[in-house]
């Protein structure tokens, strides 16, 4: 499970940094290294552009795993170059950008556009199959997600636009129910597709507010975990 | 009787009904659907007016309705679940009926990417299916999908859509079937231009009884040009139209009346066809034709109910 990320165009970058003269660039080691969005040479290769536009770059690093407490240190150990900049350009994902948030006062922003959370179903190649809705459906669909991997979102698909098991939204997009009805052929469970699926209830997912989760509330070891520590 | 309509007292009297689209302008102008109101007026027993076709924003429905209603024509409805939610639906649903409604064809909708606000966020709350299910609740029990009363009278006729042209063909009289128990009572299919293959379909629906529980109207697309045929062939989802029908319009005289003759044979062949209880006729920007062809069809006139 990685998060993807694009890098935005340059001259977006350079619009949102409109009076943001002095910049701290922040990368991140894991899901953006990956992507070539937020590693080293993206971070090295950004700090030339910037300085080349006119800004003054005070510093710089790729935190291992920008989404996790390590970003606290890494901005305190680092505080002189951050606390002297304007902003901070991360080119980090939407979970990293929201980490510096917590530990910093310098404003950060994102040099990187938050594609999904994927899943790596050939090497190099990733899909998204979960939009965390809290309420699963994948019992009633071959374990294939119809909510996010169908683009009308239909829990008793295919619409009429399915043809030759592709999406009528693009030749590149599966079909997810046909996958499903394939699936469920194979398994002789056809009989499944002949029940309605009832309304989803969207109220436990991001339509009903953010969400949390205290670790406490599911696992009462937990607190004792922290307690001891 | 469920809602009363002249549609439906067309298909339970066991009439071949015959209805039509009417598509609203990309305006503010009445006339532009009075227009389309007084051409299919006398050889429809109900007009469709389309809810944002194609995802690309014209005069809502319920206003098109409204103002054929004051035509005297029975309008129905479409609503598509790509633009508004549970909540939106339920709400024009009251007031189209307060507004004298009382035909709802429940849809999908074409994805918004193919409109002209690709960027528009699609809602999708509830599908077609599960907006068929809602519209019963309401009018059987006077209950919204929440389970809260609803005050007055609730009278519908619903329909939804088929499309027989879509895979995986198997599953497409299992959809139908779904729709059935969800509580459609009529349903109005996608274009045929493939007869054989509607004829497949309409074995299968039968195989399973559909036929008896619901009322089948088979859709119509007159065709004005090869350009057009080739155009629904290769870009219209779901629409197969095979190559013998573009040849035809392709190597014929006048396009138009070659074009006319198709869609004329192929109401021949449906009247024909045992479970088929009307033709619903689409002629996107070509509605003109449509007195002319229930004509020479032998449909007209409309029974007066």
């Amino acid at each position: 499970m990685k998060t993807l990320t694009r890098q935005k165009p340059w001259e977006e970058i350079k619009e949102m940094l409109n009076g943001v003269d002095k910049v701290y660039l922040v990368g991140c080691g894991t899901c953006a290294t990956m992507c070539h969005t937020g590693g080293k040479a993206e971070v090295v290769e950004m700090k030339a552009k910037l300085e080349a536009a006119g800004k003054t770059v005070t510093g710089w690093m790729v935190v291992p795993t920008t989404c996790d407490e390590l970003t606290k240190y890494a901005l305190e150990e680092n505080a002189p170059a951050v606390q002297a900049a304007d902003g901070i350009l991360a080119m980090v994902c939407a979970f990293g950008v929201q980490t510096i948030s917590l530990y910093s006062d310098r404003l950060p922003y994102p040099a990187l556009d938050t594609l999904f959370v994927g899943l790596e179903d050939e090497p190099g190649h990733f899909i998204e199959v979960c939009m965390q809705c809290a309420s699963c459906v994948l019992g009633r669909a071959a374990g294939l997600c119809p909510l996010v991997r169908c683009a009308k979102t239909l829990l008793n698909g295919p619409c009429g636009g399915s043809v030759g098991g592709k999406c009528e939204v693009s030749p590149n997009i599966p079909c997810v129910w046909q996958d499903i009805v394939d699936r469920l052929q194979a398994a002789g469970r056809l009989d499944r597709l002949e029940e309605i699926s009832p309304v989803h209830d969207w109220s436990v997912s991001n339509s009903g507010g953010p969400r949390r989760l205290g670790l406490e509330e599911v696992c009462p070891a937990y607190g004792k975990l922290e307690a001891t520590r | 009787m469920k809602a009363g309509t002249n549609l439906e007292k067309v298909l339970t009297s066991g009439g071949f009904a015959v209805t039509a689209e009417a598509g609203p302008p990309k305006g503010t102008s009445p006339a532009a659907v009075q227009k389309k109101g007084e051409t299919l007026h006398r050889c429809c027993d109900a007009v469709n007016v389309t809810d944002n076709q194609t995802a690309i924003v014209r005069m809502s429905s319920i206003a098109g309705c409204v103002l054929l209603k004051q035509q005297g024509i029975d309008p129905v409805m479409q609503i598509v679940v790509r633009d508004r939610n549970r909540i939106a639906i339920q709400s024009d649903v009251l007031g189209a009926i307060a507004l004298g409604i009382g035909n709802f064809l429940c849809l999908s909708g074409d994805h918004q990417k193919f409109g002209n606000h690709p960027q528009a966020r699609g809602v999708f709350d509830i599908d077609s299916i599960q907006l068929i299910q809602t519209l019963k609740r309401m009018r059987d029990e006077k209950k919204f999908l929440s389970g809260d009363d609803i005050s007055g009278e609730v009278p519908m006729f619903i329909g939804a859509a088929a499309n027989p042209y879509a895979d995986p063909f198997e599953f497409r009289v299992v959809r139908l079937a779904k729709k059935v128990k969800a509580g459609a009572d009529f349903i109005q299919t996608q274009a045929v231009f493939d007869v054989p293959k509607f004829a497949r379909w309409m074995e299968m629906v039968r195989d399973r009884g559909l036929d008896r529980q619901v009322h089948i109207l088979a859709g119509i697309i007159p065709i004005k040009s090869a350009g057009m045929a080739r155009y629904m062939r290769d870009n219209v989802s779901g629409v197969s139209v095979p190559a013998e029908i573009v040849t035809r319009m392709e190597q014929a005289k006048s396009a138009k009346e070659e074009g006319f003759r198709i869609a004329l044979e192929t109401v021949e062949q449906l009247k024909e066809m045992p479970g088929v209880h009307g033709i619903h006729i689409m002629a996107v920007g070509w509605e003109d034709i449509v007195p002319e062809l229930i004509d020479k069809a032998g449909l007209l006139p409309r029974p007066a109910l």
